[in-house]
């Protein structure tokens, strides 16, 4: 009996569909990736002398993980760390309470028209600029310090919070708002009693995890002079002080860690 | 609920005069941590370069407009190396997140006790630290360029892309799992047939998203030596050509905006 025969018999084995189903568009795409993967390789000139001189550096980084140094530089660490701690709590504190406002009205369905316009405008332009494009730009007028840095992170947190606020205001139940304004209440009631207790979990979320990002991105500020752990990060790194690197890459490591902990526990708590 | 009696009125209230003491004194220790946090920022900030801030950004806007636009026939190749590094960064960062994900995935872990904890180490240490940081490190070990770039924007990506990958594999519906298992499939064929059809609408969104924050990021690692367009930035921010720098964020933005739009198109098309 042939294999042909066989098949009309059995019927054709299962296959398993394809992701995209269109066969020219699939074919395209695989095709087009691979002509890209090669073209982006042939660009990229890798030093393999470099990269292979520099694996023993490497290793010694990640050997320095297992005998951290705080101790050599601990005021410079510590200088920084209470740096971006502080620069962490303003900006979020300051951040949150313009955002407040700033998402009320950019929710449609609370704002009108030209308020809508102009606090979606702000929320996109502080989205489209990096937080550290932003930073270079506020130490050139402010100066160096921890200042430009609040800045930088409150402006951020700004159209974060807001945009995600506004979402969730613009999907709230709508029934009790409107019961709240059936009973007379002013504008400032109704947000108060009709809105304010539908997004309170989720504002409180988002702002704990706001507050977790801001001490993140508070690292790297350092870098272009705005304050924080990244300056005396960028020093560690420019003497190859390995072992103090590792010991404040530790500590950021484990107060995101606290600071994800302490907001799953919050958050768990408010909803 | 608390019910204040006056002159034999009942007056309702909100909360007992304990809970408002509580909240009251909750509220105090936020205003003075605030305000501390306050003080130690305007300690080292120059108060002087503050006032004179808006001459400054005045000066700085008269000097950066209009953008110097031939100089964009420089950009094209930083513009590339930019593209280059996020999408090899991500792609990358794919191919590491994947095992990962599923080690630190509840139901797919080979083991509970041992193995999570180190996927999940993985995940938080290389997702709370800055690419900038990492790009950093590798610029100390392999020497400055793409590749360190490219590295480093994979390092990053993995703990983010692998830590939404495994909540998205402990929601999967068991009853497809069970039905393949009870097929006498083994523990791979289970994986290939059972999970991975379900997990991956939600692995190609990741990765579109990921690929979209990735450009954002890799705009800037040049600032520090890792490759793409930052690398034109500083260089022009060091010797203080405005024009080159106004036309170089402008290339940002739009390089953003456009990411920003792919991403939202494609997530759009799969979901």
């Amino acid at each position: 009996m042939s294999h042909r025969e066989l098949d009309d018999m059995l019927g054709k084995g299962w296959r398993k569909p394809a992701f995209i189903k269109n066969t020219l568009l699939r074919r395209a795409l695989i095709l087009g990736f691979f002509a890209y993967l090669i073209a982006a390789f042939m660009t990229i000139d890798v030093d393999w002398g470099r990269v292979y001189e520099g694996l023993d550096r490497g290793w010694a980084f990640v050997l320095a993980f297992t005998s951290p140094d705080f101790i050599s530089r601990w005021s410079d660490i510590w200088a920084g760390l209470l740096e971006s701690i502080v620069m962490t709590v303003a900006a979020s504190v300051v951040g949150i309470l313009i955002s407040i406002p700033i998402g009320l009205g950019a929710a449609r369905n609370i704002a009108p028209l030209p308020i809508y316009i102009m606090c979606r405008g702000i929320v996109a332009l502080s989205r489209a600029l990096q937080e550290i494009i932003v930073a270079i730009l506020l130490v050139a007028i402010f100066g160096f310090g921890p200042l430009a840095g609040f800045l930088t992170l409150s402006f951020a947190t700004i159209g974060f919070l807001s945009k995600l606020l506004a979402e969730d205001i613009e999907a709230m139940d709508k029934v009790q708002a409107e019961a709240i304004q059936a009973s007379g209440a002013r504008w400032l009631q109704w947000i108060n009693y009709g809105v304010q207790p539908q997004i309170m979990p989720r504002l409180v979320g988002l702002s704990m995890y706001r507050i977790d990002i801001n001490f993140r991105e508070s690292a790297i500020l350092g870098l272009v002079g705005a304050g924080g752990i990244g300056a005396t990060l960028n020093t560690a790194f420019d003497r190859y002080e390995y072992d103090t690197a590792a010991a404040i890459l530790i500590l950021i490591i484990g107060i995101v860690m606290a600071l994800e902990y302490l907001s799953g526990i919050i958050r768990a708590r408010v909803q | 609920m608390p019910v204040l009696e006056r002159d034999d009125t009942q007056i309702w209230r909100r909360r007992t005069t304990g809970q408002s003491l509580v909240r009251w004194f909750g509220w105090l220790l936020g205003v003075a941590v605030f305000v501390y946090c306050w003080q130690l920022i305007s300690q080292s900030t120059t108060w002087f370069f503050v006032w004179d801030a808006p001459r400054i950004a005045n000066d700085i806007w008269t000097r950066a407009t209009p953008p110097k636009w031939d100089y964009i026939t420089q950009l094209g190749r930083p513009i590339w190396d930019t593209l280059n590094i996020a999408t090899l960064g991500t792609i990358i960062a794919l191919c590491m997140a994947v095992p990962v994900a599923f080690l630190a995935a509840r139901n797919t872990t080979p083991s509970a006790l041992f193995i999570r904890p180190i996927a999940l180490l993985v995940i938080v240490s290389t997702r709370s630290i800055n690419s900038l940081i990492w790009a950093l490190l590798l610029i100390a070990i392999i020497g400055p360029g793409v590749f360190a770039g490219v590295i480093a924007i994979a390092i990053r990506s993995i703990g983010f892309c692998a830590k939404l990958l495994y909540e998205a594999i402990e929601e999967i519906d068991h009853g497809q799992v069970e039905a393949i298992t009870a097929t006498g499939a083994s523990r791979w064929q289970v994986m290939a047939y059972g999970i991975i059809p379900q997990i991956l609408p939600a692995f190609a969104g990741i990765a579109v998203f990921r690929w979209d924050i990735n450009i954002r990021e890799s705009t800037v690692l040049g600032l520090v030596g890792a490759g793409g367009i930052g690398l034109q930035l500083s260089a022009s921010l060091n010797v203080l050509a405005w024009p080159q720098v106004s036309l170089i964020l402008i290339v940002i933005l739009l390089a953003v905006m456009i990411s920003e739009w792919v991403s939202a198109k494609v997530r759009g098309a799969i979901i």
